[in-house]
């Protein structure tokens, strides 16, 4: 029997509310499936299940805020844990009760029953009479996100900052003559060019690629890229595009298309606002020079790109005019140093300098 | 078509990509871009869309050209006026 929790999905989430069931009880599901939706303050999101089996108890009714990690349901067949679960507050059921009636959050409780387990007493101990919220308006949501998430970023992480100035001219001149052949939905952006470099990239420099948790490095094999994509509406989100080391140009424009207009009217799934393993922030399009990114924890790294403009560029001895693209990479200097995300930036310029081989 | 009418076809188009955009007051010379606050992708939808409701492919060579409102208003008329004729 496996429970099937309220997902963590980002450092910065505490609570959604449980919009919509797809499945019910006797219904069979396989990872991957979308068995519910729930809105959090990056919009709705659909909540994938990450185990096959069958859904044998529906336990949370549409409508009712539920902090990350309760369990939503019981699925036979498989630990369906969502990811990022904390552990849940030892406490008597009456004391659940009272606790849910009142909007006391356990977590919050001194308990004194057995080995510490929250009683009916202490929860009317502890006096709180906090009413649940109203489902706030999606952009204060996301705002609010947004702030916790870069506050405890600025407050943990100790970022160190590089730049470098990348040639784009090979890379342009291949966009162009590649792009000259396709309809105009299948041509690439140049944003697709530098996922994929930075993808190919974080293979040679791994330790910029994971998490940073519990006072260690856990660097990721997959290399999923959490892309910031701004939101008409105001804020931004960072779903994951996954596995990009290993997808072709054409397959990144694709997850592209998919993945940005799914953003922006908040269709996005569970997996892909969790997954990211690194980020990467686009400001060319409005102009910006450099982009000096705040790291999304428990991330270790950052990747920002300004505009592409032309430059005058000495190279050989001679001087002339390139297409020029300003690379900035924030990291954790808890996770590495200088050094290794100079190793980074002078691999990520190199792709860029063989565009067919991205 | 008019270049009025041609606006009047953009604002519908636009009007699925920015929604609270507002043809009537941005500079018609200024980038679409920063005008409408629309990225590579908007901008990449924008043509496709051009190019299913007005029957225009630009080609990526004239995407200096149709950078503006006013470009690209001036890049449709003579095309959109031929075929009217046809």
């Amino acid at each position: 029997m496996g429970d099937f929790r309220m997902p963590s999905l980002g450092a910065d989430m505490r609570e959604g509310t449980l919009l919509q069931w797809k499945v019910k009880p006797g219904d069979r599901v396989k990872r991957g499936d979308i068995i519910a939706e729930v809105a959090t303050d990056k919009g709705d999101i659909e909540i994938e299940v990450f185990e096959d089996g069958v859904v044998t108890e529906i336990l949370v009714a549409p409508g009712r805020e539920v902090p990350v990690g309760e369990v939503l349901a019981r699925i036979d067949g498989g630990g369906a844990v969502a990811p990022s679960t904390p552990e849940r507050v030892r406490a008597t059921p009456a004391a659940r009760r009272l606790a849910e009636e009142r909007g006391v959050d356990l977590a919050s409780v001194r308990g004194t029953g057995p080995e510490g387990a929250v009683t009916r007493e202490d929860v009317e101990k502890a006096g709180q009479t906090k009413t649940v919220e109203p489902r706030k308006k999606p952009a204060e949501g996301i705002r609010l996100a947004i702030a916790a998430a870069m506050a405890r970023s600025n407050r943990e992480i100790p970022h160190y900052y590089l730049e470098t100035r990348i040639d784009m001219k090979r890379a342009l001149a291949y966009l162009a003559e590649n792009n000259a052949a396709l309809a105009l939905e299948e041509r690439l952006l140049p944003a697709v060019l530098l996922l994929k470099a930075v993808a190919l990239a974080l293979r040679e420099v791994p330790e910029l690629n994971g998490y940073w948790i519990d006072d260690a490095l856990q660097k990721k094999e997959e290399i999923h890229i959490g892309f910031a994509i701004s939101l008409r509406k105001g804020g931004l989100v960072t779903p994951a595009l996954h596995d990009v080391d290993r997808k072709s140009l054409p397959e990144i424009m694709a997850l592209l298309r998919d993945l940005i207009p799914r953003a922006r009217a908040g269709r996005l799934r569970s997996s892909e606002l969790s997954d990211g393993t690194v980020t990467v922030t686009n400001l060319g399009d409005l102009g910006v020079a450099t982009v000096y990114g705040v790291i999304y924890p428990p991330q270790v790294a950052l990747v920002g790109f300004g505009k592409i403009v032309e430059q005058p560029w000495a190279e050989n001895g001679m001087l002339g005019v390139r297409p020029v693209l300003s690379a900035t990479l924030a990291a954790d200097h808890r996770a590495t140093d200088g050094a290794r995300g100079a190793l980074f930036l002078d691999a990520l310029a190199r792709r860029l300098q063989e565009p067919a081989g991205l | 078509m008019t270049e009025a009418e041609i606006r009047a076809a953009l604002a519908k188009l636009l009007a699925r990509i920015a929604p609270e955009a507002d043809l009537a007051s941005i500079d018609p010379g200024e980038p679409l871009k920063r005008a409408l606050d629309i990225d590579s992708f908007d901008f990449l939808s924008l043509l496709v869309a051009v190019r299913d409701e007005l029957g225009v492919t630009v080609s990526e060579a004239d995407y200096g050209k149709v950078a503006s409102l006013q470009g690209l208003v001036s890049f449709l008329a003579p095309r959109l006026a031929d075929r009217r004729g046809c």
